[in-house]
């Protein structure tokens, strides 16, 4: 009951009034950022980073983390109204939601979206408030060679799990490993790969990268569609949301099953989005009325949003407890915790109380604060949609941009920017996954020291890996990860050659 | 990357394969730098792993999957990268953005912006002429007002910042 103890303390920090009122701005930002094309959660929260450097670290985070509840709520608008997906864990929600709205539904698939992402994402804080101090407690435990094995862990499962072509990934993943290997080595204090080039020497700052990857590729993508957007009206008054919600309970056993389902995939990377298609495609099966799907069914905006906020929300949990973070949004608070001087890992819990629990309850409230807010603002947000494209854009880069010269005042920082986004536009159209890629660079120096440590420890025998059952067996799982989907995809392809995938037949090949 | 010329038949456009081709030999030389920069300072093992050692690993796997991303570019079925007339509209966003940012230097963020704006909105040509002059002048003094004056956080400046005297 310690921990509860901790918990009500941790309300008591969140509750506060200036804390109270960052969640509420985070959340309306987050919705702004969710909704604009070319702002997602990643890049919304590197923008405003640098601007919270000055705060207090709960209230920082606080603020951030708002930012991405909202950014969650503020993906379903787009998606039911424009059929435009704001984040990549929105795609399934499209298939039902645009048409519910085609129908004239707009405002009943808005409340169900919201209520279950609502849901979901509470039972992912559960999820952390119960299991996130077990974990941590174990992870004490844990040396280089432990720590290595998690590392190890984490991007196996990206490669087993992602959806996208495998060589691709391990492609991503090398590259944000080789582009946080750029500038001064923290162990041997040796510059690398800069080619004397005394900007290379600060390295590369992983928020520039989001800014660039996410940001100013998304830009470009929307442009190439030419410059209007097309949606749906939505007014949700309180008859309807009262209706839908008496409407819900008849589908608790999908919320249930979604909330699951998303819990498991969060705490493995890259899950949301695997998630909310399993989500999806479980419902279909289950459903009584699974043959409606995609024709305006409301479980089918119920069972991908519940999966993707279960899931969006538990990637927090490794973040917090082991200093691993589950998406790409979770690597770039990573990277702020970092900034703040806080150290991200099993030993937060125990050296800064305060902080952690603050944070947990803050994701109850700020959770409960998004449902309101957006259920309350929705026709104003589907009218930033309406303002011309040719205004939005070149806001949108200004900001961008700003964003990118802030974090160390530099202008070789814009061009970089620059530079990523026009990788990421290049890497988008040809499938290459960029979550992997922030989160290697996040995570890259500390995996790299955390190798070199443990191989220290045991005179360069790999055999460290191998030394007792706690690492054996982590290396073990890593492995059969990275395995799991290679043989899936060959099993399945074995069984009646009914692919029509193309991605998933080349990598069985 | 050098982007090919524009022609107005909008079915036309550049495959997929030559992009993936070229994408992977990129990766492919990127991989061979890193090699050579890791290798070059030592990858090996003196007292400790030496700091070429993780890079130069990460480096040969990297190379693996890139030549293997290359061998796939030859044998999947080949599609569309890009039309011309989607480049066409990536190139009236990219060719503003990059004179904004060559600009940051010279001028300062503000100036920049508003002459970015004022190309964008142009380039694309959907405004009319007294709503682009707005925006031009309003965003760039919003961004001041916030940036500057409420949160404190300096933002590079041109000549026209000095002559109003900040």
């Amino acid at each position: 009951m310690d921990d509860f103890a901790s918990l009500v303390a941790g309300f008591q920090v969140a509750l506060s009034w200036h804390n109270v009122g960052f969640m509420a701005v985070g959340v309306i930002l987050g919705i702004v950022v969710g909704v604009l094309p070319g702002l997602g959660g990643p890049n919304g929260v590197a923008i405003l980073l640098p601007l919270t450097f000055g705060m207090d670290p709960t209230s920082a985070i606080i603020l951030l983390s708002s930012i991405y509840w909202g950014a969650l709520f503020g993906g379903a608008i787009t998606s039911i109204l424009f059929n435009i997906p704001g984040e990549a864990w929105s795609v399934a929600t499209t298939f039902d939601g645009y048409p519910m709205a085609v129908q004239g539904k707009a405002a009943e698939a808005l409340t169900a979206a919201f209520t279950a992402s609502f849901i979901g994402a509470l039972s992912g804080v559960v999820l952390i408030t119960f299991v996130a101090p077990l974990v941590a407690q174990f992870a004490l435990r844990f040396g280089p060679a432990e720590f290595f094995a998690v590392f190890l862990l984490t991007f196996c499962s990206f490669i087993g799990m992602g959806r996208e072509n495998r060589a691709k990934i391990i492609a991503s993943l090398c590259i944000g490993f080789l582009l946080a290997a750029v500038g001064l080595d923290s162990i041997s204090g040796d510059l690398r790969m800069t080619f004397g080039s005394t900007e290379l020497m600060r390295g590369f700052d992983f928020l520039i990268v989001v800014i660039g990857l996410f940001g100013v590729s998304e830009i470009l993508l929307t442009v190439e569609e030419g410059l209007v957007f097309k949606g749906k009206q939505a007014k949700i008054d309180l008859m309807v949301v009262l209706r839908t919600w008496a409407g819900l309970p008849r589908y608790w056993a999908t919320l249930l099953r979604s909330a699951v389902v998303g819990m498991w995939m969060g705490v493995t990377p890259g899950g949301a989005i695997a998630a909310s298609f399993m989500g999806y495609g479980l419902a279909k099966r289950f459903s009584k009325r699974g043959k409606n799907f995609g024709k305006g069914e409301i479980e089918g905006v119920l069972a991908p949003e519940t999966a993707a906020h279960a899931a969006g929300t538990s990637a927090l949990l490794p973040m917090l407890a082991l200093g691993i973070p589950g998406s790409a949004t979770a690597a770039v608070l990573l990277g702020g915790l970092l900034v703040w001087g806080l150290q991200p890992g099993p030993m937060l819990f125990v050296e800064q109380k305060d902080f952690v629990w603050g944070l947990i309850a803050s994701m109850y409230l700020g959770n409960l604060a998004g449902l309101i807010i957006v259920l309350a603002t929705v026709p104003l947000f589907a009218a930033i949609m309406r303002i011309p494209f040719s205004f939005v854009a070149p806001v949108i880069l200004i900001v961008c941009a700003i964003g990118a010269y802030t974090i160390s005042n530099s202008i070789f920082d814009i061009w970089l920017m620059l530079v990523f986004g026009v990788v990421g536009y290049v890497f988008k159209k040809l499938d290459y996954p960029l979550a992997p890629m922030i989160l290697a660079l996040v995570l890259g120096d500390r995996a790299e020291d955390a190798f070199r440590q443990a191989l220290l420890g045991s005179g360069g025998s790999l055999g460290v890996f191998w030394a007792n059952g706690l690492v054996a067996t982590l290396v073990v799982l890593a492995l059969l990860l990275l395995c799991w989907g290679p043989a899936g995809d060959a099993i399945a392809a074995l069984r009646g050659r009914r692919r029509t995938d193309p991605e998933t037949a080349e990598a069985t090949r | 990357m050098s982007l090919p010329s524009e022609t107005e038949a909008p079915e036309r456009g550049i495959s997929r394969r030559p992009v993936e081709i070229a994408t992977a030999v990129l990766l492919i030389g990127l991989a061979g730098i890193v090699l050579y920069d890791s290798h070059g300072r030592g990858a090996g093992w003196d007292g400790g792993p030496q700091n070429g050692f993780f890079p130069a690993r990460v480096g040969w796997i990297f190379l693996a999957a890139s030549f293997f991303i290359l061998w796939q570019s030859f044998r999947r079925p080949d599609g569309m990268f890009v039309t011309y007339e989607q480049l066409r509209q990536v190139v009236r966003v990219l060719g503003p953005l990059v004179l904004f940012v060559a600009l940051i230097q010279p001028l300062g963020l503000y100036v920049a912006s508003a002459i970015f704006i004022i190309a964008f909105m142009v380039v694309v040509g959907t405004s009319r002429w007294w709503s682009i002059l707005l925006t031009a002048l309003i965003v760039p003094v919003a961004c001041f007002w916030v940036f500057e004056l409420q949160f404190r956080v300096p933002l590079p400046k041109g000549p026209l910042e000095a002559v109003l005297g900040y």
